[in-house]
């Protein structure tokens, strides 16, 4: 039989505030063990939670962004169970009315294919504690500095069709929530968090299959593994006969392997209910429109405008927009400058990008400024130097602070234009090859290269190659 | 001095007649002496509170002349008091220390208040007569037979035995203004809102509201007045300013237009409790206001309504204690399941342990609907009901319980007869409207309260009626025999 894989995500996504989302306690990462938890994190007896208005203005922000509906009067819920490290026995989360409704992305394969992913909606809610259980003997060690950081649970329609296509979806949130200021994106460090509903059906049947749920998987390679070990699982269980039962899931990275965590008939009753500690959150016209106002142009926006107003190619401009810091860097470098935007798009996808990969680093701490990249792209727009003699003198900038003029001065690598200069090293090379000469007038016209090559030598790189080859030519004719 | 109201305190602590110190030390004796056989509290902070009484007068003395400066007051035990204990009457905060006050105890310290001490109360404010408090029963200092009324059993027997001019309460279905009534007292539930909550443990978070116990609508109006205020660590408190309580104390009832439902003279209501009410009401028509009546068509429906929203809402509010962070934790425990029952087993008593099992079923997948949303639209209509009402009159007016106070074990093995005691107060909290209680009568020795229940937010015209009552009447200054 023929099958069609549907997949559906909830993504978490650590809002990047800089307090919780019901307490004024730090939302750092790393710190020592409770010292982030105060007595509302706790859940001591008495206190109570008060919404942190950053987390709402996030919410808007990715809503914006979404073209999703902006619930103006949406609600906390509690959801009841007990855990260790959920201090108050329920999370404040968002239940029959979460602040973003329905909206939408457009997601692009690797191969180039465009296609709509519906979001289904996206509500706040607090992270609970951490339960560390190789801390002490025979006990669990309970970390609250997590309890109460802000989450948007992002939950998209079930619309993918292959993992491949919930890895674009999953990267294109996570390049988004970073391109709004919303999250940091930290996989490692859980600030962004993928479950995925996974399940099949015979090709051409309109109902659903029954779901697995897959839990927190924390890197987009887990994600793909994931959902293909359980995609391969189910069709194996409806071939053999069996059904396959509604289940949560865990994704076993060492093995590979899904397995199960607990059942429908295990699953808690929530006993959801609107958190009467808090009223309802409302989320004004004016709020809206003053936050429409601060929104930076998105991706997919900017990625168009790439194309058309800079005549890049589209894969280009898609790895330029890829995240904000790249594209507001070429934006920088070219900002008023005579050379063509695909020379610098070249130089940052190409040199730059090159040396920031080998030396693991983010954009933002690379030693060479937008500023020091453009006035290198000029001496090379204006010929000063060539594009070789260019990635010498990136080099240079790189480990220096010196702008590019400085370094062509202070090592003579301006190139030579000089018609006298550069003919005395073209008659100096025909001199001393005879023999090269020779066979070139024989009809070896490859050959001339080879005195390209050792009059770019004789002038150290400087040469201008066009005056150069056009100088060869002529006096190697027989 | 303890025959004294808490404003009379005040204008004699003023004048210099009588200083903190003299006043704290008199009670603290009282205490001491008298306590014993009522058990209304369960924490005296004497070292502390001479402290704050000396601190008190060295304020009167550079100038500071605030009203309620350096006379005392006790907590209800619900109000969680830095490096005090707060108990919430249970097993489970036997040995709770909170590392804050509630806003209300920082708000009445800020106003010069000396602390006493801790009042009894039912656990987790649970009960209407505080049977149900781990550190045992309350007495009713008219009647030690009798039930002090709950939750906020405590502080009205305290104040009732004048152990301490005032002490607060909370409200959650009549708790300030149903012991307020069986005790002889004036208490008031303000406006949902008007009080924060923060730091007061919760039982219903929709319905909970702090206010204060004392001997009348005056004392009241000084209490509520530090009481009240928006809280930024409450999200529920109301940002509407907050009035001068006292300045239309004086105002005559002439043109008060007071609805009197019918529903509340009907099956239940003891004749003799109905007769008294009766004569109040003639009383303020001889003051000046009207009188008129009102219906409140889904009344009966107010007990079901709360016995399902209560207990939902505390059945979640009372999931923090879990024995894992604080409180009452189990010995021995096997894992964590076995760590949670018997934690919760043996730290919550049987009434709680109730609610929280109805509380739960309430909330639960295929009972939400028919229990929990249900209730809420009733509550919807009650407060309908109310809005009707108060578009033709200014207050409304009846008794506060169908019965005074009743021996201590008569109801206990009946829950539903129990709750049935809430049938005139539950209302106001499922509504939100403020609404006092204050004595209006005696029936076989024991006091009978009269309930004013007022508009959002207004408050004043509450107290104002009750001052004006308790000008022409004296019913709030008799006191019980055996607390000399």
């Amino acid at each position: 039989m023929s099958w069609e894989t549907v997949i559906g995500l909830e993504i978490h996504a650590q809002l990047a505030t800089r307090s919780k989302i019901f307490s004024g306690s730090s939302t750092a990462f790393g710190a020592e063990q409770n010292t982030q938890a105060n007595a509302v994190d706790l859940g001591l007896p008495g206190v109570l939670p008060v919404v942190n208005k950053d987390v709402v203005r996030m919410a808007v922000r990715f809503a914006l962004a979404t073209d999703a509906a902006i619930t103006e009067r949406s609600q906390f819920a509690r959801k009841n169970y007990f855990y260790p490290d959920l201090p108050k026995g329920y999370q404040i989360s968002q239940m029959a009315l979460p602040i973003v409704g329905e909206g939408v992305v457009r997601i692009v394969m690797p191969d180039g294919t465009e296609k709509n992913i519906g979001l289904t909606r996206a509500h706040l809610e607090e992270d609970a504690g951490k339960s560390v259980h190789d801390m002490f003997e025979g006990s669990t060690a309970i970390d609250l500095n997590r309890a109460g950081t802000p989450l948007l649970e992002i939950v998209s329609e079930p619309d993918m069709r292959c993992a491949q296509e919930a890895v674009a979806y999953a990267k294109h949130i996570h390049s988004l929530v970073r391109y709004i200021d919303i999250c940091d994106g930290n996989m490692q460090e859980g600030s962004f968090r993928c479950d995925a509903n996974v399940s099949i059906r015979p090709k051409g049947q309109s109902e659903f299959g029954t779901r697995a749920e897959i839990k927190n998987l924390n890197s987009f390679r887990f994600l793909e593994r994931a959902i293909e070990f359980e995609v391969e699982r189910q069709m194996d269980v409806l071939e053999s006969g069996q059904e396959v039962v509604q289940e949560t899931r865990l994704y076993d990275a060492d093995k590979d392997e899904t397995r199960s965590m607990r059942s429908k008939e295990e699953a808690n009753d929530y006993r959801y209910f609107p958190d009467p500690d808090l009223p309802p959150l409302l989320v004004e016209p004016s709020f809206i429109e003053s936050i429409r106002q601060e929104m930076p142009e998105l991706p997919t926006v900017r990625r168009e405008r790439f194309v058309t107003e800079f005549e890049l190619k589209p894969d280009d401009a898609a790895a330029l927009t890829a995240d904000r810091t790249t594209a507001d860097y070429f934006e920088a470098v070219i900002a008023g400058q005579a050379f063509a935007p695909k020379l610098a798009s070249n130089w940052i996808l190409g040199e730059l990008f090159a040396r920031m990969n080998k030396e693991s680093l983010e954009l933002t701490d690379a030693p060479v400024n937008a500023e020091r990249m453009a006035g290198l792209l000029n001496r090379v727009h204006d010929q000063t130097i060539s594009g070789k003699i260019g990635k010498q003198v990136f080099d240079e900038m790189w480990s220096s602070s010196d702008s590019a003029d400085d370094i062509i001065d202070k090592k003579g690598l301006k190139q030579i234009t000089d018609t006298g200069a550069i003919e005395a090293l073209v008659d100096k090379v025909i001199e001393d090859n005879p023999s090269q000469l020779a066979e070139y007038r024989a009809g070896k016209e490859k050959l001339l290269s080879f005195f390209v090559g050792a009059v770019m030598k004789a002038s150290r790189g400087k040469a201008n190659p066009a005056q150069l080859n056009a100088m060869l030519r002529d006096k190697l004719k027989p | 001095m303890h025959e004294k109201t808490l404003a009379e305190q005040s204008r004699l602590l003023a004048s210099g007649e009588i200083s903190s110190s003299e006043l704290t030390n008199h009670y603290l004796e009282r205490i001491e002496r008298l306590d014993g056989d009522l058990n209304s509290l369960i924490t005296v902070t004497g070292a502390a509170a001479k402290k704050a009484a000396t601190a008190a007068d060295e304020k009167r003395k550079a100038g500071d002349d605030s009203p309620l400066l350096g006379i005392p007051i006790v907590q209800k035990d619900i109000f969680c008091t830095k490096d005090v204990l707060t108990t919430c009457g249970s097993r489970m905060l036997e040995n709770f220390v909170a590392p804050y006050d509630a806003t209300v105890v920082s708000k009445l310290d800020t106003a010069g208040m000396v602390n006493l001490g801790k009042a009894n109360m039912d656990e987790f404010a649970m009960g209407s007569s505080n049977e149900n408090s781990y550190f045992g029963p309350v007495a009713n200092p008219w009647n030690r037979k009798c039930v002090p009324g709950g939750s906020s059993g405590g502080s009205a027997a305290l104040v009732a035995a004048r152990l301490a001019p005032a002490a607060t309460g909370t409200d959650t279905g009549g708790s300030i203004r149903q012991p307020a009534a069986f005790c002889g007292l004036t208490g008031i539930k303000p406006t949902y809102g008007r009080v924060s909550r923060y730091g007061m443990i919760a039982f219903a978070s929709s319905l909970d509201q702090g206010g204060p116990l004392a001997h009348t609508a005056e004392d009241c109006a000084m209490l509520l007045q530090a009481m009240a205020g928006e809280d930024e660590r409450d999200s529920t408190s109301s940002h509407e300013p907050v009035p001068d309580f006292s300045s239309s104390l004086q105002q005559p009832l002439t043109g008060l237009k007071i609805g009197v439902p019918e529903e509340y003279f009907s099956a239940g209501l003891d004749d003799a409790v109905a007769s008294c009410v009766q004569s109040s009401l003639a009383e303020m028509e001889k003051l000046g206001a009207t009188l008129k009546s009102v219906s409140l068509p889904n009344q009966s429906l107010c007990i079901p309504a709360y016995y399902v929203v209560a207990p939902a809402e505390a059945s979640s509010n009372l999931s923090r204690f879990d024995g894992v962070r604080f409180g009452h934790r189990c010995e021995n425990a096997q894992d964590i399941e076995d760590l949670y029952k018997r934690s919760r087993d043996e730290g919550f008593g049987s009434e709680v342990k109730r609610r929280i099992m109805i509380g739960t079923y309430a909330l639960s997948a295929g009972y939400y609907d028919a229990y929990y949303l249900k209730a809420q639209k009733v509550r919807r209509l009650i407060s309908d009901d109310f809005a009707n009402a108060f578009a033709d009159v200014d207050l409304v007016a009846g008794p506060t319980t169908p019965t005074p106070a009743f021996e201590t074990g008569a109801k206990s093995d009946d829950p539903v007869s129990m709750y049935l005691n809430d049938l005139y107060t539950v209302s106001a909290n499922l509504s939100g409207l403020p609404a006092l209680s204050m004595p209006c009568g005696m029936v076989d020795g024991l006091p009978v309260g009269l309930q004013l229940l007022g508009n959002y937010f207004d408050e004043v015209r509450v107290l104002n009626a009750a001052y004006q009552f308790q000008q022409a009447t004296d019913w709030h200054t008799l006191a019980p025999n055996g607390i000399e």
